[in-house]
Protein backbone atom coordinates (compact mmCIF):
# COMPACT_ATOMS: atom_id res chain seq x y z
CA UNK A 1 0.00 0.00 0.00
CA UNK A 2 2.68 2.76 1.13
CA UNK A 3 4.56 2.88 -2.29
CA UNK A 4 6.91 5.30 -0.46
CA UNK A 5 7.81 3.48 2.37
CA UNK A 6 11.09 2.90 1.06
CA UNK A 7 11.96 5.65 0.09
CA UNK A 8 11.20 7.23 3.28
CA UNK A 9 13.22 4.38 5.25
CA UNK A 10 16.57 6.17 3.97
CA UNK A 11 15.52 9.09 5.90
CA UNK A 12 16.80 8.48 9.67
CA UNK A 13 14.12 9.81 11.37
CA UNK A 14 10.56 10.62 10.65
CA UNK A 15 8.47 13.50 12.20
CA UNK A 16 5.56 11.18 12.07
CA UNK A 17 5.33 6.94 12.35
CA UNK A 18 2.37 5.55 12.51
CA UNK A 19 2.15 1.76 12.72
CA UNK A 20 -0.87 -0.66 12.51
CA UNK A 21 -3.20 1.53 14.11
CA UNK A 22 -6.61 0.58 14.80
CA UNK A 23 -9.32 2.74 16.06
CA UNK A 24 -13.62 1.52 16.48
CA UNK A 25 -15.87 3.41 17.93
CA UNK A 26 -18.47 0.45 17.78
CA UNK A 27 -18.29 -3.02 18.06
CA UNK A 28 -19.35 -3.34 14.21
CA UNK A 29 -16.05 -2.04 12.84
CA UNK A 30 -12.81 -0.46 13.25
CA UNK A 31 -12.82 3.22 11.57
CA UNK A 32 -9.01 2.60 11.17
CA UNK A 33 -7.69 -1.23 10.50
CA UNK A 34 -3.89 -1.33 10.90
CA UNK A 35 -3.07 2.07 9.03
CA UNK A 36 0.77 2.67 8.88
CA UNK A 37 2.03 5.98 7.85
CA UNK A 38 4.97 8.15 8.09
CA UNK A 39 5.66 11.24 7.31
CA UNK A 40 9.02 13.05 6.98
CA UNK A 41 10.49 16.65 8.74
CA UNK A 42 8.75 19.22 6.75
CA UNK A 43 6.71 17.29 4.58
CA UNK A 44 3.28 18.54 3.29
CA UNK A 45 1.21 15.33 3.16
CA UNK A 46 -2.72 16.05 2.14
CA UNK A 47 -5.22 13.34 3.30
CA UNK A 48 -8.00 12.43 0.97
CA UNK A 49 -10.83 9.64 1.13
CA UNK A 50 -14.52 9.96 1.62
CA UNK A 51 -16.58 10.71 4.73
CA UNK A 52 -16.28 7.89 6.65
CA UNK A 53 -12.86 6.70 5.79
CA UNK A 54 -11.21 7.85 9.30
CA UNK A 55 -9.08 11.04 7.80
CA UNK A 56 -10.67 12.76 11.24
CA UNK A 57 -10.03 9.96 13.16
CA UNK A 58 -6.47 9.66 12.20
CA UNK A 59 -5.86 13.16 12.75
CA UNK A 60 -7.75 13.33 16.39
CA UNK A 61 -5.45 10.47 17.20
CA UNK A 62 -1.89 12.44 16.19
CA UNK A 63 -3.45 15.30 18.08
CA UNK A 64 -3.58 13.06 20.92
CA UNK A 65 -7.54 14.22 21.42
CA UNK A 66 -9.31 10.60 21.30
CA UNK A 67 -8.90 9.64 24.71
CA UNK A 68 -11.54 7.06 25.56
CA UNK A 69 -11.86 5.97 21.86
CA UNK A 70 -11.46 1.88 21.84
CA UNK A 71 -8.27 0.59 19.81
CA UNK A 72 -4.61 -0.06 19.49
CA UNK A 73 -1.19 0.55 17.69
CA UNK A 74 1.91 2.71 17.86
CA UNK A 75 1.92 6.30 17.15
CA UNK A 76 4.99 8.81 17.42
CA UNK A 77 4.86 12.65 17.00
CA UNK A 78 7.20 15.20 17.60
CA UNK A 79 6.99 17.30 20.84
CA UNK A 80 5.59 20.34 19.25
CA UNK A 81 2.33 19.29 17.43
CA UNK A 82 -0.45 22.54 16.53
CA UNK A 83 -4.17 21.96 15.47
CA UNK A 84 -5.69 23.93 13.35
CA UNK A 85 -9.54 23.39 13.11
CA UNK A 86 -12.42 23.56 10.66
CA UNK A 87 -13.67 26.35 12.66
CA UNK A 88 -10.96 29.21 13.89
CA UNK A 89 -11.86 28.25 17.28
CA UNK A 90 -11.09 32.02 18.73
CA UNK A 91 -12.31 32.29 22.05
CA UNK A 92 -14.96 35.07 21.49
CA UNK A 93 -14.03 36.70 24.76
CA UNK A 94 -10.24 37.02 24.20
CA UNK A 95 -8.89 40.22 21.84
CA UNK A 96 -7.39 38.56 18.51
CA UNK A 97 -3.76 38.52 19.56
CA UNK A 98 -4.60 37.29 23.25
CA UNK A 99 -6.32 34.67 21.45
CA UNK A 100 -3.13 33.98 19.47
CA UNK A 101 -0.73 33.66 22.40
CA UNK A 102 -2.95 31.83 25.01
CA UNK A 103 -0.63 29.16 26.31
CA UNK A 104 2.55 30.83 25.66
CA UNK A 105 4.47 31.24 28.77
CA UNK A 106 7.54 33.00 27.11
CA UNK A 107 8.14 36.37 28.54
CA UNK A 108 7.95 38.17 24.79
CA UNK A 109 5.00 35.90 24.02
CA UNK A 110 2.98 39.66 23.00
CA UNK A 111 5.87 40.54 20.53
CA UNK A 112 5.92 36.92 18.73
CA UNK A 113 1.94 37.19 18.84
CA UNK A 114 2.17 40.60 16.47
CA UNK A 115 4.94 39.19 14.29
CA UNK A 116 2.90 35.99 13.90
CA UNK A 117 -0.07 38.05 13.12
CA UNK A 118 1.75 40.22 10.56
CA UNK A 119 2.56 36.69 8.74
CA UNK A 120 -0.24 36.13 8.22
CA UNK A 121 -1.62 39.83 7.11
CA UNK A 122 -3.31 40.62 10.03
CA UNK A 123 -1.10 43.25 11.30
CA UNK A 124 -2.35 46.19 13.32
CA UNK A 125 -5.89 43.57 14.61
CA UNK A 126 -4.61 42.63 17.63
CA UNK A 127 -7.10 44.90 19.30
CA UNK A 128 -9.93 43.07 17.59
CA UNK A 129 -12.54 41.02 18.84
CA UNK A 130 -12.95 37.61 16.80
CA UNK A 131 -16.46 38.48 15.67
CA UNK A 132 -15.25 41.58 14.57
CA UNK A 133 -13.09 39.81 11.35
CA UNK A 134 -14.38 38.26 8.59
CA UNK A 135 -14.19 34.60 8.33
CA UNK A 136 -10.79 34.28 6.58
CA UNK A 137 -9.47 36.53 8.81
CA UNK A 138 -10.38 34.31 11.45
CA UNK A 139 -8.73 31.57 9.70
CA UNK A 140 -5.98 33.67 9.48
CA UNK A 141 -5.84 34.37 13.09
CA UNK A 142 -6.38 30.93 13.83
CA UNK A 143 -2.99 29.58 11.59
CA UNK A 144 -1.07 32.88 13.67
CA UNK A 145 -2.39 30.90 17.03
CA UNK A 146 -0.69 27.52 15.52
CA UNK A 147 2.54 29.08 13.74
CA UNK A 148 3.50 31.32 16.71
CA UNK A 149 4.58 27.99 18.58
CA UNK A 150 6.56 26.54 15.82
CA UNK A 151 5.68 22.95 15.66
CA UNK A 152 7.16 20.31 13.96
CA UNK A 153 4.01 19.04 13.13
CA UNK A 154 1.15 20.71 11.65
CA UNK A 155 -2.47 19.08 12.01
CA UNK A 156 -5.50 21.00 9.53
CA UNK A 157 -8.79 19.30 9.79
CA UNK A 158 -10.72 20.68 6.38
CA UNK A 159 -8.77 24.18 7.44
CA UNK A 160 -10.50 25.67 4.73
CA UNK A 161 -13.69 24.16 4.35
CA UNK A 162 -16.32 26.58 5.48
CA UNK A 163 -14.75 29.48 3.18
CA UNK A 164 -15.25 30.75 0.51
CA UNK A 165 -13.90 29.41 -3.12
CA UNK A 166 -12.44 33.30 -3.46
CA UNK A 167 -10.90 33.06 0.06
CA UNK A 168 -9.80 29.68 -0.21
CA UNK A 169 -7.73 30.32 -2.75
CA UNK A 170 -5.86 33.51 -1.41
CA UNK A 171 -5.52 30.96 2.15
CA UNK A 172 -4.02 28.64 0.03
CA UNK A 173 -0.87 30.80 -1.54
CA UNK A 174 -0.74 31.51 2.51
CA UNK A 175 -0.50 28.13 3.83
CA UNK A 176 2.42 27.74 1.14
CA UNK A 177 4.08 30.40 1.97
CA UNK A 178 4.24 29.86 5.63
CA UNK A 179 5.16 25.85 5.00
CA UNK A 180 8.07 27.48 3.23
CA UNK A 181 9.45 29.91 6.10
CA UNK A 182 8.26 27.47 9.38
CA UNK A 183 9.18 23.80 7.58
CA UNK A 184 6.47 22.09 9.87
CA UNK A 185 5.40 18.35 8.54
CA UNK A 186 1.87 18.47 8.11
CA UNK A 187 -0.80 16.92 7.71
CA UNK A 188 -3.86 18.52 6.20
CA UNK A 189 -7.08 16.73 5.88
CA UNK A 190 -9.12 17.81 3.10
CA UNK A 191 -12.37 17.05 1.22
CA UNK A 192 -10.78 18.89 -2.23
CA UNK A 193 -8.95 16.76 -4.32
CA UNK A 194 -7.36 20.48 -6.06
CA UNK A 195 -6.73 21.77 -2.66
CA UNK A 196 -4.43 18.57 -2.31
CA UNK A 197 -3.11 18.61 -5.17
CA UNK A 198 -2.22 22.54 -5.11
CA UNK A 199 -0.51 22.33 -1.64
CA UNK A 200 0.65 18.95 -0.96
CA UNK A 201 4.14 17.35 -1.70
CA UNK A 202 2.25 14.24 -1.06
CA UNK A 203 -1.05 13.08 -1.07
CA UNK A 204 -2.75 10.15 0.12
CA UNK A 205 -6.04 8.32 0.16
CA UNK A 206 -7.60 6.92 2.94
CA UNK A 207 -10.15 3.77 2.25
CA UNK A 208 -11.51 1.21 4.73
CA UNK A 209 -9.39 2.77 7.78
CA UNK A 210 -5.94 1.81 6.09
CA UNK A 211 -3.48 3.70 3.06
CA UNK A 212 -5.42 3.23 -0.34
CA UNK A 213 -3.33 5.24 -2.50
CA UNK A 214 -0.04 7.06 -1.99
CA UNK A 215 0.81 9.44 -4.54
CA UNK A 216 3.88 11.83 -4.61
CA UNK A 217 3.13 15.26 -6.22
CA UNK A 218 5.79 15.89 -9.17
CA UNK A 219 4.49 19.47 -10.42
CA UNK A 220 7.14 21.74 -10.70
CA UNK A 221 6.60 25.65 -9.59
CA UNK A 222 3.05 26.72 -10.39
CA UNK A 223 0.53 24.01 -9.57
CA UNK A 224 -2.06 25.31 -12.46
CA UNK A 225 -5.06 23.51 -13.20
CA UNK A 226 -4.53 24.31 -16.51
CA UNK A 227 -1.59 21.88 -16.90
CA UNK A 228 -2.59 18.46 -18.17
CA UNK A 229 -0.27 16.55 -15.22
CA UNK A 230 -2.43 18.31 -12.70
CA UNK A 231 -5.71 17.29 -14.50
CA UNK A 232 -4.01 13.72 -14.85
CA UNK A 233 -3.35 13.47 -11.45
CA UNK A 234 -6.43 14.95 -10.25
CA UNK A 235 -8.94 11.76 -12.85
CA UNK A 236 -6.79 9.50 -11.26
CA UNK A 237 -6.83 10.52 -7.31
CA UNK A 238 -10.95 10.63 -8.19
CA UNK A 239 -11.63 7.51 -9.64
CA UNK A 240 -9.09 6.18 -6.49
CA UNK A 241 -11.90 8.14 -4.40
CA UNK A 242 -15.23 6.06 -6.35
CA UNK A 243 -15.88 9.16 -8.26
CA UNK A 244 -16.10 9.13 -11.88
CA UNK A 245 -14.73 12.83 -13.15
CA UNK A 246 -17.11 13.37 -16.51
CA UNK A 247 -16.95 16.85 -16.43
CA UNK A 248 -13.38 17.95 -17.06
CA UNK A 249 -12.39 14.71 -18.59
CA UNK A 250 -14.47 15.81 -21.77
CA UNK A 251 -11.91 17.20 -24.18
CA UNK A 252 -14.72 20.20 -25.16
CA UNK A 253 -17.49 21.21 -23.46
CA UNK A 254 -20.69 20.73 -25.15
CA UNK A 255 -24.00 22.64 -24.22
CA UNK A 256 -25.35 19.62 -22.63
CA UNK A 257 -22.43 19.80 -20.49
CA UNK A 258 -22.59 22.73 -19.36
CA UNK A 259 -26.45 23.14 -18.16
CA UNK A 260 -25.55 19.58 -16.40
CA UNK A 261 -22.94 21.61 -14.61
CA UNK A 262 -24.65 24.35 -14.26
CA UNK A 263 -27.18 22.12 -12.48
CA UNK A 264 -24.83 20.02 -10.04
CA UNK B 1 -33.80 60.80 -3.78
CA UNK B 2 -33.78 61.86 -7.29
CA UNK B 3 -34.77 60.81 -10.44
CA UNK B 4 -32.45 59.56 -13.46
CA UNK B 5 -34.17 61.34 -16.15
CA UNK B 6 -34.56 64.76 -14.18
CA UNK B 7 -31.37 65.42 -11.57
CA UNK B 8 -32.00 69.11 -11.60
CA UNK B 9 -35.97 68.83 -10.00
CA UNK B 10 -36.19 69.85 -6.90
CA UNK B 11 -36.72 67.40 -4.41
CA UNK B 12 -40.44 68.69 -3.27
CA UNK B 13 -41.48 67.45 -6.39
CA UNK B 14 -39.33 64.24 -6.84
CA UNK B 15 -41.45 61.27 -7.53
CA UNK B 16 -42.31 58.41 -5.10
CA UNK B 17 -44.76 55.80 -6.13
CA UNK B 18 -44.12 52.63 -4.00
CA UNK B 19 -46.23 49.73 -3.02
CA UNK B 20 -47.23 49.81 0.48
CA UNK B 21 -48.40 47.07 2.78
CA UNK B 22 -50.61 47.07 5.94
CA UNK B 23 -48.16 46.78 9.05
CA UNK B 24 -48.31 44.31 10.61
CA UNK B 25 -45.96 44.88 13.57
CA UNK B 26 -45.14 47.38 16.06
CA UNK B 27 -43.94 49.63 14.24
CA UNK B 28 -41.13 52.47 15.61
CA UNK B 29 -39.95 52.34 18.82
CA UNK B 30 -41.50 55.34 20.88
CA UNK B 31 -38.54 57.63 22.66
CA UNK B 32 -38.36 57.54 26.71
CA UNK B 33 -41.35 54.82 25.89
CA UNK B 34 -40.85 53.45 29.17
CA UNK B 35 -41.45 56.25 31.26
CA UNK B 36 -45.06 57.41 29.61
CA UNK B 37 -46.91 54.39 31.82
CA UNK B 38 -45.22 55.66 34.76
CA UNK B 39 -45.86 58.81 34.51
CA UNK B 40 -49.46 57.95 33.40
CA UNK B 41 -50.11 56.79 36.91
CA UNK B 42 -48.43 59.24 39.09
CA UNK B 43 -50.21 62.07 37.15
CA UNK B 44 -53.72 59.29 38.19
CA UNK B 45 -52.55 59.86 41.66
CA UNK B 46 -51.81 63.55 41.55
CA UNK B 47 -55.62 63.63 39.96
CA UNK B 48 -57.32 61.36 42.22
CA UNK B 49 -56.08 63.03 45.28
CA UNK B 50 -56.60 66.93 44.02
CA UNK B 51 -60.33 65.85 43.59
CA UNK B 52 -60.87 64.04 46.57
CA UNK B 53 -61.17 60.38 44.56
CA UNK B 54 -58.98 58.99 46.41
CA UNK B 55 -59.16 59.02 50.25
CA UNK B 56 -56.23 60.25 51.99
CA UNK B 57 -56.25 57.12 54.60
CA UNK B 58 -56.29 54.55 51.67
CA UNK B 59 -53.17 56.30 49.28
CA UNK B 60 -51.44 59.32 51.51
CA UNK B 61 -51.75 62.63 48.33
CA UNK B 62 -48.17 62.46 46.69
CA UNK B 63 -47.06 66.13 47.76
CA UNK B 64 -47.63 64.88 51.55
CA UNK B 65 -45.23 62.02 50.46
CA UNK B 66 -43.10 64.47 49.80
CA UNK B 67 -43.34 66.43 52.61
CA UNK B 68 -43.09 63.22 54.84
CA UNK B 69 -39.72 62.19 53.20
CA UNK B 70 -38.20 65.69 53.62
CA UNK B 71 -39.27 65.55 57.48
CA UNK B 72 -37.94 62.13 57.29
CA UNK B 73 -34.76 62.90 55.80
CA UNK B 74 -34.34 65.94 58.09
CA UNK B 75 -34.81 64.14 60.97
CA UNK B 76 -32.41 61.21 60.22
CA UNK B 77 -34.83 58.70 60.00
CA UNK B 78 -34.81 57.62 56.43
CA UNK B 79 -31.15 57.98 56.21
CA UNK B 80 -30.60 55.95 58.81
CA UNK B 81 -32.89 53.03 57.88
CA UNK B 82 -31.84 53.16 54.44
CA UNK B 83 -27.93 52.82 55.56
CA UNK B 84 -29.03 50.08 57.85
CA UNK B 85 -31.32 48.37 55.30
CA UNK B 86 -28.41 48.69 52.41
CA UNK B 87 -25.80 47.08 54.78
CA UNK B 88 -28.04 44.01 55.77
CA UNK B 89 -28.99 43.75 51.40
CA UNK B 90 -25.20 44.18 50.73
CA UNK B 91 -23.91 41.67 53.29
CA UNK B 92 -26.25 39.24 52.63
CA UNK B 93 -25.76 39.58 48.71
CA UNK B 94 -21.86 39.68 49.20
CA UNK B 95 -22.28 36.52 51.41
CA UNK B 96 -24.69 34.54 48.87
CA UNK B 97 -23.06 35.30 45.65
CA UNK B 98 -19.87 34.06 46.68
CA UNK B 99 -21.03 31.14 48.18
CA UNK B 100 -23.45 29.96 44.75
CA UNK B 101 -20.04 30.82 43.03
CA UNK B 102 -17.89 29.28 44.52
CA UNK B 103 -20.49 25.93 44.61
CA UNK B 104 -21.37 26.28 40.88
CA UNK B 105 -17.23 26.16 40.37
CA UNK B 106 -16.34 23.20 42.34
CA UNK B 107 -19.50 21.63 41.08
CA UNK B 108 -19.37 22.59 37.50
CA UNK B 109 -15.46 21.81 37.10
CA UNK B 110 -15.45 18.48 39.35
CA UNK B 111 -17.53 15.12 38.62
CA UNK B 112 -17.32 14.43 42.16
CA UNK B 113 -17.70 17.73 43.55
CA UNK B 114 -21.47 17.85 41.17
CA UNK B 115 -22.34 14.78 42.49
CA UNK B 116 -21.76 16.09 46.20
CA UNK B 117 -23.01 19.70 45.51
CA UNK B 118 -25.83 19.49 42.64
CA UNK B 119 -28.55 17.11 44.47
CA UNK B 120 -28.67 19.33 48.03
CA UNK B 121 -28.99 22.60 45.94
CA UNK B 122 -31.69 21.18 43.55
CA UNK B 123 -33.70 20.31 46.55
CA UNK B 124 -32.70 23.44 48.75
CA UNK B 125 -34.13 25.32 45.21
CA UNK B 126 -37.67 23.62 46.16
CA UNK B 127 -37.94 24.80 49.60
CA UNK B 128 -38.46 29.01 49.55
CA UNK B 129 -36.18 30.49 51.29
CA UNK B 130 -38.82 32.36 53.41
CA UNK B 131 -40.30 28.71 54.75
CA UNK B 132 -37.01 28.63 56.07
CA UNK B 133 -36.87 31.73 58.30
CA UNK B 134 -38.98 29.78 61.34
CA UNK B 135 -35.81 27.45 61.47
CA UNK B 136 -33.12 30.02 60.90
CA UNK B 137 -35.06 32.30 64.03
CA UNK B 138 -34.43 28.99 66.41
CA UNK B 139 -31.13 28.81 65.15
CA UNK B 140 -29.62 32.10 65.04
CA UNK B 141 -32.31 34.46 66.90
CA UNK B 142 -33.78 37.28 65.58
CA UNK B 143 -30.42 39.42 65.22
CA UNK B 144 -28.56 40.55 62.12
CA UNK B 145 -26.76 37.36 62.03
CA UNK B 146 -30.31 35.69 60.67
CA UNK B 147 -31.63 38.52 58.78
CA UNK B 148 -27.66 38.39 56.44
CA UNK B 149 -28.09 34.71 56.05
CA UNK B 150 -31.40 34.52 55.53
CA UNK B 151 -30.63 36.95 52.29
CA UNK B 152 -27.32 34.79 51.49
CA UNK B 153 -30.02 31.67 50.97
CA UNK B 154 -32.55 33.51 49.00
CA UNK B 155 -29.69 34.91 47.32
CA UNK B 156 -26.86 32.04 46.37
CA UNK B 157 -29.86 29.93 44.68
CA UNK B 158 -30.23 31.90 41.71
CA UNK B 159 -26.28 32.25 41.04
CA UNK B 160 -25.47 29.10 41.62
CA UNK B 161 -28.02 27.68 39.01
CA UNK B 162 -27.11 29.95 36.51
CA UNK B 163 -23.62 30.21 37.01
CA UNK B 164 -23.47 26.32 37.23
CA UNK B 165 -25.45 26.51 34.23
CA UNK B 166 -23.16 28.81 32.11
CA UNK B 167 -20.11 26.96 32.88
CA UNK B 168 -22.03 23.75 32.00
CA UNK B 169 -22.78 25.03 28.29
CA UNK B 170 -19.26 26.57 27.54
CA UNK B 171 -18.50 24.40 24.17
CA UNK B 172 -16.54 21.36 24.71
CA UNK B 173 -14.60 22.36 21.32
CA UNK B 174 -12.87 25.46 23.47
CA UNK B 175 -11.42 22.72 26.08
CA UNK B 176 -10.23 20.66 22.91
CA UNK B 177 -8.30 23.93 21.82
CA UNK B 178 -6.80 24.69 25.16
CA UNK B 179 -5.90 20.65 25.51
CA UNK B 180 -3.97 21.54 22.10
CA UNK B 181 -2.40 24.84 23.48
CA UNK B 182 -0.85 22.78 26.18
CA UNK B 183 -2.47 25.08 29.09
CA UNK B 184 -2.38 24.24 32.32
CA UNK B 185 -5.64 23.38 34.57
CA UNK B 186 -5.17 26.96 36.15
CA UNK B 187 -5.00 28.45 32.68
CA UNK B 188 -7.70 26.57 31.39
CA UNK B 189 -9.70 28.25 34.43
CA UNK B 190 -8.90 31.41 34.00
CA UNK B 191 -9.02 31.78 30.41
CA UNK B 192 -11.90 29.57 28.98
CA UNK B 193 -14.09 28.61 32.02
CA UNK B 194 -14.14 31.76 34.09
CA UNK B 195 -15.14 34.20 30.86
CA UNK B 196 -17.27 31.40 28.94
CA UNK B 197 -19.78 31.46 32.34
CA UNK B 198 -19.52 35.23 32.89
CA UNK B 199 -22.91 35.43 31.06
CA UNK B 200 -24.75 33.07 33.42
CA UNK B 201 -22.94 34.40 35.84
CA UNK B 202 -24.39 37.92 35.42
CA UNK B 203 -27.99 36.82 34.33
CA UNK B 204 -27.36 35.00 37.95
CA UNK B 205 -26.85 38.12 39.57
CA UNK B 206 -29.75 40.12 38.23
CA UNK B 207 -32.36 37.70 39.59
CA UNK B 208 -30.39 37.40 42.92
CA UNK B 209 -30.41 41.19 43.55
CA UNK B 210 -34.06 40.89 43.10
CA UNK B 211 -34.03 38.02 45.51
CA UNK B 212 -32.12 39.82 47.98
CA UNK B 213 -34.38 42.52 48.02
CA UNK B 214 -37.85 40.53 48.60
CA UNK B 215 -35.39 38.59 51.55
CA UNK B 216 -34.74 41.96 52.95
CA UNK B 217 -38.34 43.40 52.68
CA UNK B 218 -39.79 39.82 54.56
CA UNK B 219 -36.74 40.00 57.05
CA UNK B 220 -37.22 43.52 58.14
CA UNK B 221 -41.53 42.98 58.53
CA UNK B 222 -40.95 40.00 60.17
CA UNK B 223 -39.15 40.93 63.49
CA UNK B 224 -37.08 44.24 63.08
CA UNK B 225 -35.64 47.24 65.30
CA UNK B 226 -34.91 49.07 62.79
CA UNK B 227 -34.07 49.38 58.78
CA UNK B 228 -36.97 50.46 56.30
CA UNK B 229 -39.30 47.29 56.71
CA UNK B 230 -39.10 48.33 60.28
CA UNK B 231 -40.12 52.12 59.70
CA UNK B 232 -42.88 50.76 57.34
CA UNK B 233 -44.28 48.31 60.04
CA UNK B 234 -44.36 51.24 62.92
CA UNK B 235 -46.15 53.22 60.31
CA UNK B 236 -48.91 50.43 59.77
CA UNK B 237 -49.54 50.07 63.38
CA UNK B 238 -50.12 53.97 63.78
CA UNK B 239 -52.06 54.24 60.41
CA UNK B 240 -49.75 56.43 58.74
CA UNK B 241 -49.83 56.20 55.05
CA UNK B 242 -47.45 58.50 54.07
CA UNK B 243 -44.66 56.95 55.98
CA UNK B 244 -45.18 53.68 54.54
CA UNK B 245 -45.72 54.72 50.79
CA UNK B 246 -41.92 56.88 51.76
CA UNK B 247 -40.82 53.24 52.77
CA UNK B 248 -42.20 51.66 49.13
CA UNK B 249 -40.68 54.38 47.09
CA UNK B 250 -37.49 53.62 48.56
CA UNK B 251 -37.96 50.11 48.02
CA UNK B 252 -38.49 50.18 44.47
CA UNK B 253 -35.25 52.80 43.83
CA UNK B 254 -33.24 50.42 45.81
CA UNK B 255 -34.22 47.43 43.34
CA UNK B 256 -34.25 50.11 40.26
CA UNK B 257 -30.83 51.01 40.69
CA UNK B 258 -29.26 47.46 41.61
CA UNK B 259 -30.81 46.03 38.48
CA UNK B 260 -29.13 48.98 36.60
CA UNK B 261 -25.87 48.59 38.51
CA UNK B 262 -25.84 44.81 37.12
CA UNK B 263 -26.82 46.05 33.99
CA UNK B 264 -23.72 48.58 33.74
CA UNK B 265 -21.83 45.70 34.44
CA UNK B 266 -22.96 43.20 32.19
CA UNK B 267 -22.80 45.82 29.33
CA UNK B 268 -18.78 46.23 29.85
CA UNK B 269 -18.17 42.99 30.90
CA UNK B 270 -19.51 41.31 27.97
CA UNK B 271 -18.30 43.92 25.96
CA UNK B 272 -17.05 40.72 23.44
CA UNK B 273 -20.52 40.00 22.56
CA UNK B 274 -22.25 40.53 19.76
CA UNK B 275 -26.31 40.24 20.22
CA UNK B 276 -29.56 41.84 18.76
CA UNK B 277 -29.13 44.00 21.41
CA UNK B 278 -26.29 45.88 19.68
Amino acid sequence: MASYARELSTQPEPAVRVQALHRSFNEAGGVLNGLDLDIAPGEFVALLGRSGSGKSTLLRALAGLDRGVAGHGRIEVPAKVSVVFQDSRLLPWKRVLDNVTLGLRTPDAAQRGSQALAEVGLAGREGAWPHELSGGEQQRASLARSLVRDPQLLLADEPFGALDALTRIRMHTLLRRLCEVHQPAVLLVTHDVDEAIVLADRVIVLDGGVVRHDARIDLDGRRSQADPAFARLRAQLLTELGVEDDHDAAPRPTVGQLSERAAS
Amino acid sequence: MTTLTAPTRPLAEAEDVRPTRRRLGPGEPIRFGGLIGIVALLAAWVVGSATGLLDPRTLTEPWTVVATAETLIENGRLTDSLVTSGIRAALGLGLGVLVGTVLALVSGLSRIGESLIDGPIQVKRSIPTLALIPLLILWLGIGEPMKVITIALAVFVPVYIHTHNGLRTIEGRYAELAETLGVTRTEFVRHVVLPGAMPGFLLGMRFAVTSSLLALVVVEVINATSGIGHMITLASNYGQTDIIVVGLVVYALLGVTADAAVRIIERKALSWRRTLAS
